[in-house]
């Protein structure tokens, strides 16, 4: 194997992925009951098509896409409208909502579902194939995937990336994804490189997965142009940035997108999915979770359906421990904590962390000792150790100059601190007062 | 399973964490210079071990005292910084100093040294020398009276006027002895090298040898809880500095290897001028601090009217490090062109 590729920079928190890498994707029974935010991606809301009272099928239609930078939304699965009414959402709000009881009488075979013949379809029909499937980015950013394989007017798409990185400690699911459904990802590689015109795809992999480079490098046919590319494991490689540098040796500027160093990025959850939808005509209503961390009971890896309760999914996993305090939607690094347990599983959503009391525990501030830890960790070459300190002074225009608008929020910085500084959280927060700042400076 | 649970907590990521903290890096620095304090107390007797126990415990009072006079684990005492200032301002001692002078200095290395910038991570100057730098000011004389180094049979030999009364003059009953330095500036005689190395030449505490605290450095550095890119920049910039000087004029200046060996040199680099607070944050500004300690020290011996010059160079460097991180501030990801301005504050 030729050596790792990797990007500068970065952290090596320990991986916990034994909890789960070796458990076998498994179907979860179907709820009594899905709820379906119509806002699971980023971009505008979907607009219903059903009212309460309609009955709907698996893979079914149920709202259509709010704008251009948005997806339809599709019934994960076959029963009875009951509402559409707000409900808590795993990003902390409370989300308009359509929710679904499920029909135990019914096989919940797919509605509508048949195999498409891409071969001979268009550039063009391709994408709007893609954005009828409901297609959002699976690892975790949610990004509606037909408006990342439109390349702008003038721009062009030389490399097709696919990221198997799965840098989040704990998480498994793309894993197990590579492991099972090599095919699948194969199939949607092909789709999209065919949309791109792109000359070539690369599938990045850290090199902590050795089983999954190994059976897709086996898989890729040899008049496939597709590349396996083993990267070094260490966090954020899964980072889009992080993953161009360390396959293509590019840097995508500051505040331009990879499209503008000539490639596109799709997870290989994705891939798959896509893979899925062009085989057999899934659109994306279910999702491969890892359920994990040493606060639930029994860690596994979940195909479940799109808008199935945390809670019920908790319930099959054996329930919480006794010692479980925090629930995260994503990784430790970057997920998102839960409150309510009876928020739903978003298409996005690639794992439940499920951390004890031991895990949080209160950690003494000290004062910066400028060790330079946090310099030699941010991947993307930024000063925390002086941000912090502009931070805590509220010194937050200053911090514009430092450039804290290029902080990817990737808590490399507050991982390796060690005076316990809470760097990112302390950025998190400025970042966010700057752009009502900004935004209010535009409207006036 | 009801809806909200009331054991979770809702707090923000990472929930990671790597395992090092500050008081655990004090500590480690602390341990990389028991070898070095040993050594310090077996040649100079009860004497060197009065003095970094005074000093040590004048610091961590004098911190104590102004942070709160909170319970001890909870005040700022406990992030060890206090102790580790006293334990290097003692080591840059002679041995025979009074010690009423070493309180002095250690009050002064942590009020002005560091409180008065603000506390821990705040200070501009190494806390340490700058009470040692007080002190040199103060008592030119009794600085630099140096005893001989003994062995442990004469433990409880007093090397110097321990016990004087603050303020009185220091009575020196002639136990003294010029260090490598000194005998090569005034008199133009060199030490042998490998006793410089080994250890066991008249000098300050710290400085008797250099094995141990490069030893103590080496661990540091394996341990990632030094930047060694100070201290091996201190060394080659000396180097270069000392042998061009030296061949230019072989009579009049020593080799390379004197200098690197002689004095607080080894010290100084390995455990004062990689005081992350007052040294450069990023790599590139490492290496001209170094270069900077480096060619200062060479200049001072040689031309200055001092024999040391370790730690007013350091000192100097230390009041270019602000500017030094704002002429290397990292150029980030994906810039289109070298980020040079840094922030106003
Ligand atoms: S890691 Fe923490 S202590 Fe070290 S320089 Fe950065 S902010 Fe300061
Ligand atoms: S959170 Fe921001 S500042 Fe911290 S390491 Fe990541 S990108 Fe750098």
């Amino acid at each position: 194997m030729s050596e790792a590729k990797t990007f500068r920079h970065g952290i090596h928190p320990p991986e916990h992925k034994e909890l789960t890498a070796g458990r076998a994707i498994e179907r979860i029974k179907f709820p009594d009951r899905v709820v379906l935010p119509l806002s699971q991606h980023i971009g505008a809301p979907s607009r219903p098509l059903v009212k309460a009272g309609d009955k709907v099928f698996r893979g079914q239609v149920i709202a259509e896409p709010g704008g251009f930078v948005s997806v339809p939304l599709h019934s994960s699965v076959t029963g009875t409208v009951v509402a559409i009414r707000k409900h808590h959402h795993p990003n902390g709000s409370l989300a308009e909502c359509i929710v679904i009881d499920v029909d135990h009488t019914s096989a919940q075979t797919l509605y509508d579902g048949y195999a498409r013949d891409w071969e001979s379809m268009s550039s063009a029909q391709l994408l709007e194939e893609i954005r009828q499937g409901g297609f959002v980015g699976l690892g975790g950013a949610a990004f509606p995937t037909h408006v990342k394989l439109a390349v702008p007017e003038g721009k062009h798409a030389r490399w097709l990336l696919i990221n198997g990185c799965e840098c989040e400690p704990y998480l498994t699911s793309d894993h197990r994804i590579m492991l099972e459904w090599a095919d699948s990802i194969l199939l949607g590689i092909k789709v999209m490189a065919r949309i791109l015109g792109t000359e070539k795809s690369y599938i990045a992999v850290e090199n902590n997965k050795w089983d999954a480079i190994k059976a897709l490098r086996d898989r890729i046919p040899a008049d496939m142009p597709c590349e396996l590319v083993p990267l070094e494991t260490k966090y954020p490689q899964g980072a889009e940035k992080m993953l161009i540098t360390a396959v293509l040796k590019k840097e995508v500027p500051s505040g331009k997108l990879p499209i503008d160093v000539q490639v596109v990025v799709q997870n290989v959850g994705t891939a798959a999915g896509i893979g899925d939808w062009f085989a057999f005509g899934q659109p994306l209503i279910e999702r491969v979770v890892t359920v994990t961390g040493p606060g639930v009971v029994h860690p596994t890896t979940l195909l479940a359906p799109v808008g199935m309760s945390l809670a019920e999914v908790l319930t099959h996993c054996g329930g919480l421990t006794d010692d479980a305090r925090e629930i995260l939607f994503g990784g430790p690094m970057m997920g998102t904590p839960q409150q309510f347990l009876d928020v739903p599983i978003l298409k996005g959503t690639s794992g439940i962390v499920c951390l004890t009391e031991g895990q949080l525990q209160q950690r003494q501030e000290y004062p910066c000792i400028r060790c330079s830890a946090c310099l030699d960790a941010c991947p993307v070459y930024l000063n925390p150790s002086s941000l912090g300190a502009l931070a805590r002074a509220g010194k937050y225009d200053d911090m514009i100059g430092q450039h804290i608008m290029d902080c990817m929020e990737c808590g490399s910085c507050s991982y390796v601190c060690p005076s316990n500084i809470p760097l990112v959280q302390r950025f998190r927060v400025a970042k966010g007062l700057l752009r009502e700042k900004q935004a209010r400076e535009k409207a006036a | 399973m009801s809806n909200t649970t009331s054991r979770l907590v809702i707090a923000t990521p990472p929930f990671a964490k790597r395992s090092v903290n500050t008081p655990m890096i004090m500590r480690h620095v602390i341990y990389a210079l028991i070898p070095t304090v040993i050594a310090a107390v077996i040649y100079f007797g009860i004497s060197a071990l009065l003095l970094i126990v005074i000093c040590t415990a004048t610091c961590m009072l004098a911190e104590w005292l102004s942070t709160g006079r909170g319970p001890l684990f909870l005040s700022p005492v406990a992030d060890g910084s206090a102790a580790l200032t006293g334990i290097l301002l003692a080591l840059t001692l002679p041995p025979g100093l009074p010690l009423w002078m070493a309180v002095l200095g250690s009050l002064v290395a942590v009020f002005f040294g560091k409180l008065l910038f603000g506390g821990l991570g705040q200070n501009v100057f190494n806390p340490s020398l700058t009470g040692r730098a007080f002190l040199q000011a103060s008592f030119p004389v009794a600085l630099t009276t140096w005893a001989p180094p003994m062995g442990l049979r004469e433990f409880l030999v007093l090397r110097g006027d321990s016990f004087a009364l603050p303020f009185t003059r220091p009575v020196f009953d002639g136990l003294t002895a010029a260090t490598p330095l000194a005998k090569m500036k005034f008199e133009g005689q060199a030490t042998d090298w490998i006793s410089m190395f080994y250890g066991g030449i008249p000098g300050s505490l710290g400085e008797t040898s250099a094995l141990l605290l490069v030893l103590g450095g080496v661990y540091l550095a394996w341990r990632g809880f030094l930047n060694w890119r100070v201290p091996v920049g201190i060394f080659l910039s000396v180097a270069i500095f000392a042998s061009a000087l030296h061949y230019s004029d072989p009579s009049r200046f020593p080799d390379a290897l004197h200098h690197l060996l002689a004095g607080g040199l080894v010290l100084g680099a390995v455990f004062m001028a990689t005081d992350p607070v007052s040294s450069p944050l990023t790599p590139v500004g490492s290496w001209i601090f170094a270069a900077g300690i480096g060619l200062l020290v060479v200049l001072i011996r040689q031309f200055g009217g001092l024999p040391e010059g370790v730690m007013y160079a350091i000192l100097l460097m230390n009041a270019a490090t602000p500017l030094i991180d704002r002429l290397t501030q990292p150029g980030i990801y994906g810039a289109t062109k070298p980020v040079k301005e840094a922030s106003k504050s």
